[in-house]
């Protein structure tokens, strides 16, 4: 399952609950202010890394890039454009949208 | 592959109005089709011809009329979250005794069935919101 998420760890706890609840194998996508939670060193760094270890974490490249923090991306947190969000609809079966 | 998509959150509030495009337009461009686009709660906000946002700005409503014309998407807004905030088609303004229908070219009223069949007839359905 894809499982998206746009709004920040720091605003809202939908992230949490979304890691509380996804199963291994499953796919991270942070869109929108969710792409915060992609920043290496900060308070929530500590638990996408650790979901990491079972989940694929991806990005929205567009929204890193108009929040100016594309350079601030977590090691292994995997960057992609809305033709790669696109791609990650169809390889899962189905999305849940963490609003 | 055929998409469905809801929108549940109005233009320029935050940001789903416009990911929700971007996306739609991303999933023509690999050749995907759009089976609908559902719009509800907030969402019907979308559908008013009547917004004049700055010249230099993007014009949400304008931009889905304009998909909608040139690659025949239907554009279908909630029957109920409509009349709560005002948005009227020809029909609804005349069965409740209004004075003018704001209903942007494209957009249609109807009810949530409409997005039950595209649960049904979509391969994939994606949730855009607040």
């Amino acid at each position: 399952m894809l499982h998206t998420v746009n709004k920040s760890p720091f605003e809202r706890n939908t992230l949490k609950s979304c890691l509380a609840h996804v199963k291994p194998g499953s796919a991270v996508l942070l869109i929108e202010d969710g792409v915060y939670a992609a920043l290496a060193g900060t308070v929530a760094s500590d638990m996408v890394q650790q979901a990491m270890a079972e989940v694929s974490v991806y990005a929205l490249g567009p929204d890193l890039d108009a929040r100016g923090v594309a350079n601030r991306v977590i090691d292994g947190v995997k960057v992609i454009d809305y033709a790669g969000f696109v791609d990650l609809v169809i390889e899962h079966p189905s999305t849940q949208s963490w609003l | 592959m055929k998409f469905g998509i809801m929108v549940n959150e109005g233009p320029y509030q935050h940001q789903a109005s416009d990911t929700a495009y971007l996306f739609a337009k991303a999933v023509l461009a690999k050749g995907h089709e759009i089976y609908r686009v559902f719009f509800y709660h907030d969402g019907v906000n979308n559908g008013t011809r009547l917004t004049v946002p700055p010249q230099d700005d993007r014009n949400i409503v304008n931009r889905w009329s304009e998909l909608a014309a040139k690659h025949g998407i239907d554009l279908v807004v909630c029957v109920a979250a409509a009349q709560r905030r005002g948005i009227l088609d020809e029909s609804e303004a005349k069965r409740h005794g209004r004075d003018a229908n704001n209903i942007a070219a494209g957009f249609r009223i109807s009810g949530l069935g409409q997005l039950v069949e595209a649960g049904i007839q979509a391969d994939r359905l994606v949730v855009f919101g607040d």
